[in-house]
């Protein structure tokens, strides 16, 4: 099964390489998506009562955790596979069909690094892959070829290829303490459970210098502040798929080292370093959300902050670090990735539609395009934290774990900024969707509709009823405690 | 360790510092490159001594690698570059020469600091050498934020990436082989990305330096 999931969207990259961009090839890469969808799940239903699944002589692992994200990368793949053929315009000239098919490719290229990052048992292989992701993202994210769009994929490459590489030295850091604990050189490791098992003996001032710059350099991609310059750019230039793939699901990706090098710290070090180091990082994002969100100007670019704030209510929560933060951390990382890919996917409906994605240039959509006005309307209440989506529901126990270790006053901050960002969120969805107007003449067909309506639906249902994700995200959240 | 294998050791791992405090002082972007082929092999020698005395074949496979990609690949990559580059030569960097390098000197103190644990964790030679990786990553740090070249960046780049192959060397023979397999693969296709994305920038923007691309703000 762990096979079917891995191999998916690599095998269909292989065949993009050889089926003409189009019908075939936009099907191709939905049906990718949906097979590590129905892999995720079955990985779900194998680890949720605590079973871990070993393939390829070990270097697979996956438990309950990694079963989550399998499900994350697989529905926000799904999502925006299926609204590729909408951004892309193919014409008969061989270079826009050339670029077209190096799309195609790559992101099952960046589907398959993102999987293999939570999928592998070594911490260093993991590595290995988040950078694989910046590699594959690179060209996606200059795909328009514009002077923007250049200059946001040489920082986006430049940038996160720099913070990740303080991750790798402190894995080497890590390796070198693992070396030292007692049990032999031998027993030197980058597998995530035999460091846990090594955990007490390691060396603690060589792991605190370790652990702060894997924090510092995962950080960098998760894209918390002060390591967050390359990521408005990043997510406003990329085409909008692509968007939704990076903020949706690839920060979260990121976070998920953190998650897990968070265990080993705490039991060589206690809880006080990591928690620190993530309470600093995440207030100090949710800071320049709130700052950033107020004065944005555009539509695609006021997304990216708001995923900023998100993964830094994400990284206040995981600083917390008790099983129910975890689980409701969990439950925030599946709620914003639906979310904020239905909000991009939506932002590419807009541009297309509209020709911009400054706010000052959207007006009275409920009225001009009823549908997809409504879609950014419940997307954006669901990403202010408004019920009865998810993240109502996960902001709420974040904030109670985060009392219930004594972390009441970081809670009441971010309340406080989260205040602000929703403020600014609705005043923004205010200008484009409200206001007179006449419906437009071409209508967003229902197909590309259906799928963003669909997901909304699934994160207010999730809102409401825990089930079936409640076992699975304690299953996951108790893999890390 | 023997007595050959460890001098080797004890004057590559000098000399990759050393290479990556002289590509402060370069301003020339062919020569910057070059120095990066030097720091390549300098490197390898590390890696290729550390093996001998420890009788490590993955290590041994590494010390290959290192000379193929970083010696050889990457450098021959980016020298097209600057060989297609009429005006290869870095304008004016944010901090001036002399500066910088006296930033250098005091980032080298710093990595000795900051690298103190490590020789207490493991009394030894090689553990003693280990603030040279942490002052070489320091000091690609400092390269890539002070110039405005692209081509330059790259460099810094990998004289990041140099000094944390450094450190793996010199405190753990190495990291295992599937990491460094996949992290080598990985600075090779950084490179070409990189180097793609140049030409595209240079296509369709012509030589701009990096500091002129201010479009993108809020």
């Amino acid at each position: 099964m762990v096979f079917v999931v891995v191999l998916a969207p690599l095998v269909v990259a292989l065949a993009l390489l050889v089926v003409a961009p189009g019908r075939r090839a936009e099907a191709l890469s939905v049906a990718s998506s949906l097979a590590v969808l129905a892999g995720g799940i079955a990985l779900a239903a194998a680890t949720v009562h605590g079973r871990v699944v070993h393939a390829l002589g070990g270097v697979i692992r996956v438990d309950a955790l990694s079963a989550v994200m399998v499900i994350v990368i697989g529905t926000v793949a799904s999502l925006a596979t299926s609204a590729m053929g909408r951004t892309l315009v193919v014409t008969a000239d061989p270079a826009s069909r050339r670029r077209a098919r190096e799309y195609g490719v790559l992101v099952q290229v960046f589907v398959a690094a993102m999987l293999g990052a939570v999928l592998v048992a070594n911490l260093g292989v993991v590595w290995v892959m988040v950078e694989a992701t910046t590699i594959a993202t690179t060209f996606l994210v200059g795909h328009e070829r514009s002077r923007r769009a250049i200059e946001a994929s040489w920082k986006y490459a430049v940038l996160c290829s720099v913070g990740i590489a303080l991750a790798f030295l402190g894995l080497v850091l890590l390796y070198f303490a693992s070396a030292h604990a007692g049990a032999g050189p031998r027993a030197a490791t980058l597998d995530w459970s035999g460091l846990r098992a090594l955990a007490p003996h390691l060396d603690p001032k060589v792991t605190r210098l370790a652990v702060g710059l894997i924090v510092l350099g995962f950080g960098t991609k998760v894209g918390l502040a002060p390591l967050q310059s390359w990521l408005p750019d990043a997510h406003s230039q990329a085409p909008a798929p692509v968007s939704a793939l990076m903020s949706g699901v690839l920060l979260t990706v990121a976070l998920y080292a953190i998650l897990r090098v968070r265990t080993i710290a705490d039991a060589a070090l206690g809880v006080g370093f990591v928690r620190t180091l993530l309470v600093v990082l995440g207030l100090a994002s949710l800071g320049v959300a709130a700052v950033m969100v107020i004065v944005q100007r555009d539509l695609k670019r006021l997304l990216a902050y708001s995923s900023i704030e998100h993964m830094g209510l994400i990284a206040l929560a995981t600083a917390a670090g008790t099983p129910l933060a975890i689980a409701a951390a969990l439950l925030h990382v599946i709620g914003h990735g639906l979310v904020k890919s239905v909000l991009f996917l939506g932002a590419g409906e807009v541009h297309h539609a509209e020709s911009t994605t400054t706010i000052a240039g959207i007006r009275a959509l409920l009225r001009r395009r009823a549908a997809l006005g409504g879609v950014l309307a419940a997307g954006l209440v669901a990403l202010a934290g408004l019920p009865p989506f998810s993240l109502f529901a996960s902001e709420i126990a974040m904030f109670r774990a985060e009392f219930s270790v004594g972390l009441g006053w970081a809670a009441g901050l971010a309340l406080g900024l989260l205040v602000v960002i929703a403020a600014g969120l609705l005043r923004a969805g205010r200008q484009m969707l409200l206001g007179p107007g006449e419906p437009a003449p071409e209508r967003t067909p229902r197909r590309a509709i259906a799928p963003l309506v669909a997901a909304l639906v699934v994160c207010a249902v999730l809102g409401l009823v825990a089930w079936p994700l409640a076992s699975l995200l304690h299953a996951a959240a108790g893999v890390l405690s | 360790m023997t007595g050959l294998a460890g001098a080797v050791i004890d004057l590559a791992a000098v000399a990759v510092l050393v290479i990556g405090v002289a590509g402060l002082w370069r301003r020339d972007l062919r020569a910057l490159v070059g120095l990066l082929r030097i720091q390549g092999i300098a490197l390898a020698l590390v890696a290729a001594s550390t093996a001998a005395t420890q009788h490590d074949v993955g290590l041994g496979v590494t010390a290959v690698l290192v000379v193929v990609v970083k010696a050889g690949v990457v450098p021959t990559l980016l020298g097209r570059v600057a060989r297609s580059d009429p005006g290869a030569r870095e304008s004016a960097p944010f901090i001036n020469v002399p500066s910088s390098l006296v930033l250098a000197a005091a980032l080298v103190g710093l990595a000795v600091v900051v690298g103190a644990p490590l020789h207490a964790l493991a009394p030894g030679r090689a553990a003693a050498l280990a603030p040279l990786g942490l002052a070489t990553v320091l000091t690609g740090y400092l390269l890539l934020v002070t110039r405005r070249r692209a081509l330059s960046q790259v460099v810094g780049l990998l004289v990041i990436d140099n000094g944390v192959a450094l450190m793996t060397f010199l405190l753990t023979a190495g990291v295992p082989l599937i990491v460094e397999l996949g992290g080598s693969l990985d600075v090779l296709l950084v490179v070409v990305v990189l180097r793609a994305l140049l030409g595209t920038m240079r296509a369709r923007l012509g030589n701009v330096a990096l500091d002129e691309l201010r479009e993108l703000h809020d």
